[in-house]
C-alpha cells in the first residue's frame, strides 16, 4: 500500500470505501460463476447478473434514497416497509376492480391513489416528528406497525393478483433493452440530486441535521424541511411499492417490503451518511443499496444454505461496517504496519477527557 | 495583629488539564473560626481549587497543610475522614430516609453488627439541637423543603465522626454555592447555622455569586482570576467596587486613557423599542431604545442577564411580557425568523452549539442565514454566492481563505469571523454580538472591534455584549448595566463615564 498524495485523495474520497466493498463483493462471485460479468442479449433484452442486481435492487435503492434525506435531518423512518405494502395493496386492489385492467386511464388513476396514500403516510410522520416533537423512531414506528394492518384490511388479508400489461411494465417490463425499473430509479435519483443540490434544500437539510439549534437561530424553518423529507421518503417508498407489486403482479400486504426499512438504513450507513445527521450522499446511498443487493445475490450464487444465509449476511455487514470505521482501520492497520498509525486510537480515547476538562474548570 | 495559625494552608497549588492551566501557583489559607469567601468569575478556578483540596482532582504541584501536617487526599471520603467536608449546591441525600438516618448514613453506631437505632436518633437529635435547628429527626427528609434539606446536609457533614468517636470532627466546611436556590429567609437561617459553626471553631469556605451575601456573612475573602491568586483581603477592608475590579481584573487607571476614543458618529432615528420586555427566570422586564447607528454596550457580571436580554430581542427565547417594536412596527417574536425578517441578527456567545454547523464548509456557513431568508426554492446564484463569500472572506480576513474548508477546523477567531460574515451578508439593521471577542486572539479582537465602529458609522445599530469593560466603554454610545438579571441603568457614554462609574453601578445596582 503506497501513500502517494493521489492514493490518499482517492482513499479519502467519501465514496471510496462503499465502492471498494461493492467491487470486492462482485469479485467474490467470479470463482463461483465464471461468467458473472457477462451480459447477453436475448429477445432484445439484456440479461446478466449485473442487470439482475440493479433490477432486484431497484426498490431498495428508491427506499434508501428517501431514507437518506430523513437521516440527514437527524431522523429515521421505520415506516417505509409498511408504506410499500399499503401502496401496492391500494393500487392493485383498484386495478383488480376494473373491468379492463389494462386500460391506461385506470392504471394511472390507480398509481395516483397509491402514491397519494404514501404521501399521506409521509405527512403523518412529518407532522408527528416536526410539529409534535416526537422522537422519529417512535413516530414512524406507528405506521410501521399499524400500516401492515391497514394493507391487510385493503386486501382483505388476501394476496390480490392483477393482470395488467401497463402495470406490469413498472417492475417487470423492459424498455430500450433494459428493465424499465432501472429507468425509474435513474429518474428518481437524478431528480433527488437535482432538488437537493440545484436548490438550497440539501444545504438546509444538512444544516438542520448538523446543528438543529444553530439552524433555528439562523432562521431556517426546520419544521417545513422535516415534513418535506418525510413526505419525500414516503413517496420513494410508495414508488418502490408499485415496483414490487408490479414485478409479481400481486399485492401481498403481509410480506411486500418486509424489513426493507432495515436494509435501507443499512444502505444509507454503508453509503457514508451518519445516523447523527448532517452531511449526506445520495451517490453513496445508491452504492450502499447495490452492496446489499449484491450480497443477497452472492449468497445465492455461492450456495450458502438457506437456513444460514441471514447469519452469513450479518457477518458480511459487520465486516463492512468495521471496514468503514476509521477507528477500527487505525487499530488493525496500525497493529499491522506499526509506526505512527498505532498511536491513533489513543488520542481518540483520551479525547472525551480533554473535552471534559475545561468544563471542570468552569465553576 | 497577631493571627492564629491557619487550620488549612494551600501553597503554590498547580493544576493542569490537557491544554488548560486551571490553577497556577495559588496560595490559600483558612483560619479556624472564620467564614472565608472564595471569589472569582466563572472559570477563575474556584471549583478546581475546591476539588483539588477535597481529593476529587489530583494535585500537579504545591502543598496542602491541614493542622500543621502535610496532606494529600486521594478521594473526598479521605478528606472527610481528615475533617474536610463539602456541601454542594445539589443535596446528595436520600429523601426517603429519615433525617437521623441521613445524618449518620454510612457511619451508623452499631453494636454486634446491629444498628443502634435509639442511639442514632438520640445523637442526631442532640446534634441538631446543638446547632440550634428545629428539625424532627425521625421525619423523612422529603417532608422538609429544599432549604432544610441543605441544612441537614451541613449537619451531616459537621457530624462526621461523632457517632463512634472515630475521625477528627469537621475542621473545614466547604459550602459551594449553597444559597443559589434559597429565598431570603432560608438564606438567613443558613447564615445563622454558619455563624454557630464558626463560633464552634469550624473554618468555613463559602462560595457564592451573590456579593451582598459575602459582605453579610464573611470575614475574609480570597479572589481568583484566570487560575491565579489576585489577593486575600479582610472583607471590611475592601468595598464592593474594589472587589468587582479585582474579579474582572481591570485597574482603573489602565482604562482612563481609553476615554478619548469615544465614538463621534451621530446616531439616527429610533430603530427598536422594547417596552417592559421580560421573561421569568431570564431577565426582569426592561425598557430599551436603540437608534440607527447606535452601539449599545451591555455591562454586568456573568449571569447578570446580558445574554438573556439579547435573546429576547432576537426571539431566540419567548418573552412572557412586554412588546417589541422594530422600525415602527410591532414584531411578534415567536421565532428568530420574525426577528431576522425585521432586520435583527444575532451572533451567539456559544459559537459551537448555537452558531456554526461544524460539518459544513466555510462557504455554506456564511450563506446560511441569507439562504434561510430566501427559502429552499431560491438558491443564491452560484456566481453571486461565490462573489459574496469571497468578498467577506477577504474583508474579514478569514483564514484559511478557502471557502471549501470545514468550519469546524478553523481557529476560534476565524470561526467568529465566519459567523459575523454570515450575518453581515444579510445586511441587518441591528447586529447583536454576544461576547464576540471571547476566546479569540488579540489581533482578531481588535479587528472585530474596528469592524463594529465602521458598521455603526454606516448606520447599523449594534448591541455589544462583552465581559471586558474596556471594550464596552470604547465602542458604546450607551451602556446598559445589568445586575442580578435586571437592567439597572442606562448610561450615555461621555467623558464623565468611567469604568469606575460602571463598576460602581454594577456593584451598587443603582443609577447614581
Amino acid at each position: 500500500m503506497t501513500t502517494t498524495p493521489r492514493w490518499r485523495a482517492l482513499t479519502h474520497h467519501h465514496l471510496f470505501w462503499p465502492v471498494a466493498v461493492l467491487v470486492i463483493l462482485l469479485l467474490v462471485n467470479v470463482p463461483f460463476t465464471p461468467d458473472f460479468f457477462a451480459i447477453k442479449m436475448t429477445d432484445g433484452h439484456l440479461y446478466g447478473s449485473l442487470v439482475s442486481i440493479v433490477l432486484f435492487g431497484s426498490p431498495l435503492i428508491l427506499v434508501a434514497v428517501g431514507m437518506t434525506l430523513v437521516i440527514a435531518t437527524g431522523g429515521i423512518d421505520l415506516s417505509v416497509g409498511a408504506v410499500v405494502a399499503i401502496t401496492g395493496a391500494l393500487t392493485c386492489s383498484y386495478i383488480s376492480d376494473q373491468a379492463d385492467q389494462s386500460a391506461l386511464s385506470g392504471v394511472f388513476l390507480a398509481l395516483g391513489i397509491g402514491l397519494a396514500a404514501a404521501i399521506v403516510c409521509g405527512l403523518w410522520n412529518g407532522f408527528l416528528v416536526a410539529r409534535m416533537g416526537i422522537q422519529p423512531i417512535i413516530a414512524t414506528l406507528i405506521i410501521m406497525v399499524a400500516g401492515r394492518g391497514v394493507a391487510q384490511l385493503i386486501t382483505d388479508g388476501q394476496i390480490i393478483t392483477v393482470n395488467s400489461e401497463p402495470y406490469k411494465l413498472i417492475g417487470g417490463g423492459y424498455w430500450l433493452t433494459l428493465p424499465f425499473s432501472i429507468f425509474i430509479v435513474a429518474a428518481v435519483v437524478a431528480v433527488t440530486v437535482a432538488i437537493t443540490r440545484r436548490t438550497a434544500l440539501g444545504l438546509l437539510v444538512e444544516s438542520v441535521g448538523g446543528n438543529a439549534e444553530a439552524s433555528r437561530l439562523v432562521g431556517i424553518r426546520s419544521m417545513r424541511i422535516k415534513i418535506m423529507v418525510y413526505v419525500f421518503c414516503a413517496l420513494c417508498a410508495g414508488i418502490a411499492g408499485l415496483m414490487i407489486s408490479s414485478n409479481t403482479s400481486a399485492a401481498d400486504g403481509n410480506n411486500a417490503g418486509l424489513w426493507i426499512e432495515l436494509d435501507a438504513i443499512l444502505a444509507v450507513v454503508i453509503g457514508g451518511t451518519s445516523l447523527l445527521g448532517g452531511r449526506f450522499s445520495i451517490g453513496g446511498t445508491v452504492v450502499g443499496a447495490l452492496v446489499i443487493q449484491t450480497l443477497t445475490t452472492t449468497i445465492y450464487t455461492i450456495g450458502v444454505p438457506t437456513q444460514t444465509n441471514l447469519v452469513f449476511k450479518a457477518a458480511v455487514v459487520i465486516i463492512v461496517c468495521l471496514m468503514q470505521s476509521p477507528k477500527f482501520r487505525a487499530k488493525v492497520f496500525g497493529a499491522k504496519f506499526g509506526g505512527k498509525r498505532a498511536a491513533v486510537p489513543a488520542p481518540a480515547e483520551t479525547a472525551p477527557a480533554a473535552e471534559a476538562s475545561p468544563k471542570m474548570e468552569v465553576s | 495583629m497577631a493571627e492564629p495559625l491557619p487550620v488549612l494552608e494551600m501553597t503554590g497549588i498547580v493544576k493542569e488539564f490537557p491544554g488548560v492551566r486551571a490553577l497556577s501557583g495559588v496560595d490559600f489559607r483558612l483560619f479556624p473560626g472564620e467564614i472565608h469567601a472564595l471569589l472569582g468569575e466563572n472559570g477563575a478556578g474556584k471549583s478546581t481549587l475546591i476539588k483539588v483540596l477535597t481529593g476529587v482532582h489530583s494535585l500537579d504541584g504545591g502543598t496542602i497543610t491541614l493542622s500543621g501536617t502535610t496532606v494529600r487526599f486521594a478521594s473526598p471520603s479521605q478528606a472527610q475522614q481528615a475533617g474536610v467536608s463539602t456541601v454542594y449546591q445539589e443535596v446528595n441525600l436520600c429523601p426517603n430516609l429519615s433525617v437521623a438516618e441521613n445524618i449518620f448514613i454510612g457511619r451508623e453506631p452499631t453494636r454486634f453488627g446491629r444498628i443502634q437505632w435509639k442511639r442514632l436518633r438520640r445523637e442526631a437529635a442532640e446534634l441538631v439541637d446543638r446547632l440550634g435547628l428545629d428539625i424532627d429527626v425521625t421525619a423523612p427528609l422529603s417532608s422538609y423543603p429544599l432549604a432544610v434539606q441543605q441544612l441537614v446536609a451541613i449537619v451531616r457533614s459537621v457530624g462526621t465522626g461523632d457517632a463512634d468517636g472515630q475521625g477528627a470532627g469537621t475542621k473545614v466546611l466547604i459550602l459551594d454555592e449553597p444559597t443559589s436556590s434559597l429565598d431570603r429567609d432560608e438564606v438567613l437561617e443558613l447564615f445563622a447555622l454558619m455563624r454557630r459553626l464558626k463560633d464552634e471553631g469550624v473554618a468555613i469556605l463559602f462560595v457564592s455569586h451573590f456579593l451582598d451575601q459575602i459582605y453579610e456573612v464573611c470575614d475574609r475573602m480570597t479572589v481568583l482570576r484566570n487560575g491565579t491568586l489576585v489577593g486575600e483581603h479582610m472583607v471590611r477592608d475592601l468595598d464592593q467596587v474594589g472587589l468587582v475590579q479585582l474579579m474582572i481584573g481591570k485597574a482603573l487607571d489602565q482604562l482612563e486613557e481609553l476615554h478619548d476614543q469615544q465614538l463621534h458618529s451621530d446616531v439616527g432615528e429610533l430603530l427598536l423599542k422594547a417596552d417592559g420586555l421580560g421573561r421569568v427566570g431570564g431577565i426582569a422586564p426592561f425598557d430599551l431604545e436603540i437608534k440607527k447607528g447606535e452601539v449599545i454596550g451591555l455591562a454586568g457580571l456573568l449571569g447578570s442577564g446580558r445574554t438573556e436580554l439579547a435573546r429576547l430581542l432576537f426571539g431566540a427565547d419567548h418573552p412572557d411580557s412586554g412588546k417589541l417594536t422594530i422600525g415602527g412596527k410591532q414584531v411578534s417574536m415567536s421565532a428568530p425568523n420574525d426577528a431576522i425578517a425585521a432586520g435583527v441578527a444575532f451572533c451567539s456567545e456559544n459559537r459551537k452549539t448555537e452558531g456554526l454547523v461544524p460539518d459544513l464548509t466555510v462557504r455554506e456557513n456564511i450563506i446560511l442565514a441569507l439562504q434561510a431568508t430566501r427559502g429552499w426554492t431560491r438558491p443564491i446564484p452560484v456566481a453571486q454566492r461565490d462573489e459574496l463569500v469571497a468578498k467577506y472572506i477577504k474583508a474579514l480576513d478569514i483564514r484559511p481563505a478557502n471557502p471549501e474548508a470545514r468550519v469546524g477546523q478553523l481557529s476560534g477567531g476565524n470561526q467568529q469571523k465566519v459567523l459575523l460574515a454570515r450575518w453581515l451578508i444579510t445586511q441587518p439593521k441591528l447586529l447583536i454580538l454576544d461576547e464576540p471577542t471571547r476566546g479569540i486572539d488579540i489581533g482578531a479582537k481588535a479587528e472585530i472591534q474596528k469592524l463594529v465602529v465602521s458598521l455603526s458609522e454606516e448606520g447599523m445599530a449594534v448591541l455589544y455584549i462583552a465581559a471586558e469593560l474596556e471594550e464596552v466603554l470604547r465602542l458604546s454610545h450607551t451602556i446598559g448595566v445589568l445586575r442580578d438579571r435586571k437592567l439597572v441603568a442606562q448610561l450615555a457614554n461621555g467623558p464623565e463615564i468611567t469604568t469606575t462609574r460602571i463598576l460602581e453601578t454594577i456593584a451598587s445596582g443603582e443609577h447614581q
